[in-house]
């Protein structure tokens, strides 16, 4: 669904964003379906479209910025060209997922939540993709991955992140 | 000569090179002049074999696993040949793992080709919907309520129940919502229903249509499934063609469609009035009940908000009566659950069993016990907000009551399997911390009381004044349990009591040395 590949996202753009909107904005409930569709084309929500959005929808612009920030999966500004996301929730945990966030966080130099300096990969943690019968797994640009451990895990990020 | 092979596209099958398996079985087809006709279809839940391929035979399905993509060629020639191979497991049903089993809801999955209108009819679908047209509304609320379903996601409450007070409310229009925001770590059935059975929960919502005089549908789906959400959308296409929704369901006067909605990454969206909240699109925060979805659910109409399982239970209950269902379970709680063993557990998967099996049996029986070969120490059941239990409580059949009470939950029935090695005040931190993270912020025990029992522990941890900080953390838990909304700060609780009640010694970190020098 998410793609991350270089060059996948495109620049911003308002008649881009007014399309966005207008594709979407007769559906019942129409801004998470609105939102999610900036990140398909931007990566992110970009700034100058929340006051679009308001004014179509009828919303306060202040409506909108509360839904953008709620939500963990919008993004404000573009992250990395890949994005890593280890699982860190309870499964994983018990089958050593910490292990291998100290790993990832050595091998890529940043912490959770950051991006490399030179704009390559984002590091986040995710919790849960439902594999939790071959814990610990992870998301990987849009790649799933499982019954990792340091070996597997860096053999995938090398085909991964190119 | 050819071959039929099945190869999962489920999500956890992916995770472990689905897609390359099926390359490399293609390649190494091709190398040998075979004509190879490959389906791909869900799990079967035995993920510890996935990618599990099977054969098709005339004396069933044979299969092979893990396969990897080295093992492409040799597998290729064993079957061109008499199928022996050291990976060949044989028929899955015969595995103790899946004999055990009593598969209901699950029986599809990992069995037909989820984009298959037609292996879904082949293999029995439809029988439930047919059935739900001909006898009516009333009759079908009634067969769901005599079979003693009830929510799968968590609660409990009797669906039966749920669907009578939609049915009776008056309105312009109902709506038909699917709680397929499965956040609980060690839980995937869902995911793995929607992969691999698609059909079966679309089945279930037009029933739900069909009782309640509600014309539209939503499931509303985690985004962390993206692979659940292309197969629910392709199901839908396929069911739409095949007139099983639409203005004349199955060619009936009953009206109904549906819609596929993806979350945005919230945690507390799978809790029911949140989810409606963030359907609406608005900041998934939990609304105060009363009034009930059920009188005034998804704008303000009346809606009935089930979870994915409960949904793909109602066409079997239907297509086999309420009777038939019933009988199986113990108590209460009636059918059968899908459990999903995961965390460090040697047979990690889905076991469809009827309510009733101790938890010992679910993990040293049919999970095996531990991966890293270690003593079992702690199995938490029913997700983040469930209780950790020790071996002690081994005993506690699989059943609601049962659960609660011991002080725990069944949840959605994931089982998390810890070894010797977790310490159970990190856990119990992890508990806190998590619910401050995924906290909408709406009442205070859940916002605050979260991240003060974060740094409570934090102080339990280092030492400090232990017994006191306990006290705190447990009176913490009290305003957490019956002051907050909604189960997100309500639930936080059971991991961190049950981790301080059951496992004492790991808080105990008062510095010995003083008194051994």
């Amino acid at each position: 669904m998410q793609a991350y590949e270089d060059g996948a996202y495109e620049d911003w753009n308002a008649e881009r964003a007014a399309a966005i909107i207008a594709a979407g904005k007769d559906r019942e409930g129409p801004l998470l379906p609105i939102l999610h569709g900036f990140m398909a084309a931007f990566g992110y929500v970009p700034e100058p479209a929340v006051p679009m959005v308001a004014e179509a929808l009828n919303l306060s612009r202040a409506e909108v910025h509360g839904v953008v920030t709620f939500y963990h999966d919008f993004r404000r500004e573009p992250a990395g060209r890949h994005v890593v996301k280890l699982c860190r929730a309870e499964s994983c945990q018990a089958a050593g997922c910490e292990r291998l966030a100290d790993h990832l966080e050595e091998k890529l130099g940043i912490g959770f939540g950051e991006t490399t300096p030179d704009g390559r990969v984002t590091l986040e943690p995710i919790y849960c993709l439902g594999l939790c019968a071959l814990s610990p797994a992870a998301l990987i640009d849009d790649r799933v991955v499982a019954r990792l451990d340091e070996k597997r895990l860096d053999a995938v990020l090398a085909e991964t992140l190119r | 000569m050819s071959l039929h092979l099945t190869i999962p596209r489920d999500a956890g099958a992916l995770a472990v090179g689905a897609d390359e398996v099926a390359a490399a079985l293609q390649v190494a087809a091709m190398a040998r002049g075979l004509e190879l006709t490959v389906t791909r279809t869900g799990s079967r839940g035995l993920y510890w074999l996935e990618p599990l391929v099977e054969v098709v035979t005339e004396a069933g399905r044979i299969g092979y696993g893990p396969v990897t993509p080295d093992d492409a060629e040799g597998l290729i020639e064993a079957l061109a040949g008499d199928g022996a191979h050291r990976l060949r497991v044989g028929r899955p049903e015969d595995l103790p793992f899946l004999k055990r089993q009593t598969r209901l809801t699950m029986a599809r999955t990992g069995i037909v080709d989820p984009r298959s209108f037609e292996d879904y009819q082949a293999h029995g679908g439809l029988e439930g919907l047919r059935k739900a047209i001909e006898i009516g509304p009333a009759a079908i609320v009634e067969a769901v309520t005599q079979s003693g379903l009830r929510g799968r996601g968590g609660a409990g409450f009797p669906t039966g129940i749920k669907w009578k007070t939609v049915a009776d409310a008056k309105a312009d229009r109902k709506y038909i919502v699917c709680n397929a925001d499965e956040g609980d770590s060690g839980t995937f059935a869902d995911r793995m229903l929607m992969e691999g059975d698609p059909f079966c929960l679309i089945e279930g919502m037009a029933i739900a249509g069909i009782a309640t005089g509600a014309t539209k549908g939503f499931v509303y789906i985690r985004s962390e499934y993206p692979h659940a959400v292309a197969a629910m959308e392709a199901a839908m296409t396929a069911a739409r063609r095949g007139g099983m929704l639409g203005r004349a369901v199955l060619g009936s006067a009953h009206a109904f469609d549906m819609e596929v909605r993806v979350g945005a990454g919230a945690y507390v969206c799978g809790e029911e009035t949140s989810l409606l909240q963030s359907l609406e699109g608005k900041r998934g925060t939990v609304r105060a009940k009363p009034p009930l979805p059920a009188h005034k659910g998804l704008f303000a109409r009346p809606t009935v908000i089930n979870n994915v399982l409960s949904l793909a239970t109602v066409p079997i209950v239907l297509a086999r009566g309420a009777a038939f269902y019933r009988d199986f379970g113990m108590g209460r709680s009636r059918g059968t659950m899908p459990i999903q063993l995961a965390g460090n557990i040697r047979y990690g998967g889905l076991a469809e069993v009827a309510f009733g099996v101790t938890l010992g049996e679910l993990v040293d029986d049919i999970g095996g016990g531990t991966l890293s070969g270690r003593p079992v120490r702690a199995v938490q059941v029913g997700g983040p907000l469930g209780a950790y239990f020790p071996r002690a409580l081994f005993d506690t059949p699989f059943d609601y009551e049962s659960f609660a009470a011991r002080d725990g939950l069944i949840g959605h029935g994931g089982i998390v399997v810890f070894d010797d090695t977790v310490d159970m005040k990190r856990q119990a931190r992890f508990a806190m911390e998590f619910c401050s993270i995924e906290s909408c912020g709406k009442c205070t025990p859940c916002r605050i009381g979260a991240i003060r029992g974060a740094e409570t522990i934090d102080k339990i941890i280092a030492g400090q004044d232990v017994a006191r900080n306990i006290a705190v953390v447990e009176d913490l838990c009290q305003t957490m349990k019956f002051g907050s909304l909604c189960a997100l700060g309500g639930f936080t609780p059971y991991p961190v009591l049950s981790a301080i009640r059951h496992f004492p010694e790991d808080f105990d970190v008062t510095p010995h040395r003083v008194a051994a020098e």
